[in-house]
């Protein structure tokens, strides 16, 4: 008799405490995910706007060659950066996870500091350090350029000819691919080593010890244990590279010139310039689908 | 075959400047089930972890059977460890558990699933192998701990207060269990303990470690019976200790005066110097209790205190300013419990070799 009111007023207690958050969603996401949902079932009014005559054509439109191109680039790039965060991202998070306790807090200290400065900045100082007048060409074009041709005068041999001739003219790394590439695995690294780096710090070490003692090698006792016991962490880590990355915009806005565009841009133009609200919420929501069941699948993987 | 299953030879480990282990020399025999007792910070688990290679020496050699260990990584070892927190591999069946040392070895699939299923038996857990470490309590997963190292036929068991997160009553039946365990396979067990009564209980030999040095290298008995000196005494089993002065004595006798004015009479090997400072030790259970003086050499006191613990009743009996002595006697008789009341002039008594005198 006595539990009942308590209980209704845990109740009233729980959803005064939740009902901030939950008009939160609510309004600034849940509705706006409607909208954009209902738009891409509509065309393209003559001035922009939109017509509420129901129609699948945008997503149908979605699966032209145009545009599945770009597409799967895109998934192509977020996975690449993905692999290079993974790759650089777990032994940085087992180095640090393995240091004595107060070194730790000072790495992830000097791993965080770069990312109190704008993202914009960040990306467009890597734009001055790739373009053809950037940083890395000066050095090719000029201070190597100009070491190889004296070395060439000192010792007469032939294999100084092509090296001259590569670096008289300025790499193209700028609006490439791999500039994008760059840019994003910079921007969500620290994204991947947080969640490793947790994991890692969590292993229990005799665990290591106990497969060490039973004839388990360095990288048997790696493969066997440490791996799949941080398996949490790399699909955390993943997951929080990839998704961001599929859909970057202002990486390769900034980095990938006019050739190389990511679906992000293609969403970015369907509203700001080509105004087809229509077709850019499909795109939009096909992006969400693909994330959606990508995750899904690989927190199956990672389950078992 | 060498008759010693590991030697430590002036064994030292340094962590920066914290000296762990300090000039250990030990000789463990094949087959013996050995223990490192002492307590918490004494280099007791250190030592064992140099044996396993888990930590390598700063100075001096590690020999497993005839072979010298140096730099030899834990891997490539032929000794096998239960962890102190049993360490299961919590993503592994209890099966992968117990497999896994014979499947890094490359045993063939057939031969491992039957020496896995032999070695679950061996510590009743038969069928339990499709079970994930963590649906097994805590007792369960002791066992399979021990499977998991045993199925290996390893030269040396290493044990690293194995039984420590076990309650009372399972931890006692588990050292009857371990014992007759190691008596059946014939590996020779070196068990890290804190705990004196387990080290008493199961070995055939015990190593008392404190501060890095081990202090003493004996049977039980022995260890009990004939400590070297006073930590060894007071870390085991519970010991009276009276300071003072030898003042005199015979051939394998000495008298020692305690407190200016009482005369303890003590069997010693070696006869110490005149006016050394000693310490008589003197187990509780050892010291019987009188009404009247039973011989001239009893010494007088009075009762200060009775404590009555059911399988028998304990007495502090102040023999001088200083000095108080417990007397431990069994309850043989009913209604004996309480003879001599608190305040009653009572002769304390023992034989001159239960007491131990030791150097200072």
């Amino acid at each position: 008799m006595e539990a009942q009111p308590r209980s209704r007023r845990e109740t009233w207690r729980l959803l005064f405490l939740i009902s901030p958050s939950f008009f939160w969603l609510v309004v600034f996401f849940l509705f706006p995910l409607l909208l954009v949902l209902g738009i891409s079932f509509g065309q393209r009014g003559t001035y922009g706007g939109v017509r509420w005559d129901l129609t699948l054509d945008n997503y149908v439109r979605f699966f032209d060659p145009l545009y599945m191109r770009i597409f799967g680039r895109t998934v192509i790039i977020a996975l690449v950066t993905t692999v290079i965060c993974l790759l650089a991202g777990y032994p940085l998070a087992y180095f640090i996870a393995t240091r004595p306790p107060g070194r730790r807090n000072a790495m992830l200290l000097l791993l965080m500091i770069p990312f109190w400065t704008n993202f914009l900045i960040r990306t467009y100082a890597w734009l001055l350090i790739l373009r053809d007048q950037g940083i890395i060409n000066i050095l090719w074009t000029g201070a190597l350029h100009s070491f190889l041709s004296q070395a060439a005068t000192v010792v007469p041999l032939p294999i100084w000819e092509p090296l001259l001739e590569a670096t008289a003219v300025s790499l193209k790394l700028f609006g490439t691919d791999g500039a994008i590439i760059v840019g994003l695995v910079y921007a969500w690294l620290p994204d991947m080593v947080l969640p490793c780096y947790a994991a890692v710090e969590r292993l229990d070490y005799s665990l290591v010890e106990a497969a060490q003692d039973l004839y388990a090698s360095r990288l048997k006792s790696f493969l066997r244990v440490i791996l799949p016991l941080t398996m949490p962490g790399i699909v955390a880590g993943s997951i929080l590279v990839f998704i961001p990355s599929l859909g970057a915009y202002v990486t390769p806005d900034l980095l990938g010139g006019a050739k190389s565009i990511m679906i992000g841009n293609v969403i970015y133009s369907q509203f700001m310039s080509a105004r087809d609200y229509p077709f850019g919420s499909a795109v939009s929501f096909v992006l969400m689908a693909v994330m959606l069941i990508g995750t899904l699948v690989y927190f199956r993987m990672g389950a078992e | 075959m060498s008759k010693y299953a590991v030697q430590l030879r002036n064994v030292s480990k340094h962590f920066g400047t914290v000296v762990a282990v300090d000039d250990v020399s030990l000789s463990i025999y094949d087959g013996e089930f050995f223990s490192l007792l002492g307590p918490s910070g004494c280099g007791k688990t250190t030592t064992l972890r140099l044996i396993a290679g888990f930590e390598l020496p700063t100075k001096g050699e590690v020999y497993i059977g005839e072979k010298l260990q140096g730099e030899i990584p834990p891997y490539h070892r032929p000794v096998n460890t239960v962890f102190q927190n049993y360490a299961l591999f919590p993503h592994m069946t209890v099966f992968k558990n117990v497999a896994f040392g014979l499947e890094m070895r490359k045993i063939p699939m057939e031969e491992i699933r039957q020496r896995v299923l032999e070695a679950l038996d061996m510590v009743q857990l038969p069928g339990m192998g499709n079970r994930k470490p963590d649906q097994l309590s805590g007792g369960q997963q002791q066992r399979v701990a021990l499977a998991r190292a045993l199925v290996n036929r390893p030269q040396v068991l290493l044990l690293d207060e194995p039984l420590g997160a076990l309650d009372l009553k399972l931890r006692k039946a588990m050292q009857l269990e371990l014992k007759a365990l190691q008596h059946r396979v014939g590996i020779t067990f070196v068990y890290v303990t804190h705990d004196q009564e387990e080290a008493l209980t199961m070995s055939d030999r015990i190593a008392v470690m404190n501060h890095g040095h081990v202090l003493q290298v004996a049977a039980p008995q022995e260890i009990y019976d004939r400590p070297s000196e006073r930590f060894v005494a007071d870390f085991i089993g519970e010991t009276n200790f009276l300071s003072g002065q030898v003042k005199g004595g015979r051939t394998g006798e000495a008298v020692v005066v305690v407190d200016g004015t009482l005369a303890v009479h003590v069997f010693v090997d070696r006869m110490p110097g005149m006016n050394e400072d000693v310490t008589v030790a003197i187990r509780p259970e050892k010291i019987s209790i009188h009404a009247e003086p039973p011989d001239p050499q009893a010494l007088p006191g009075v009762v200060e205190e009775v404590i009555y613990t059911g399988t028998d009743t304990r007495y502090l009996v102040r023999l001088t300013e200083k000095a108080i002595v417990t007397v431990r006697q069994q309850n043989v008789d009913v209604g004996a419990a309480v003879s001599f009341p608190v305040g009653m002039q009572v002769y304390l008594c023992w034989q001159p070799e239960s007491a131990r005198l030791l150097v200072a």
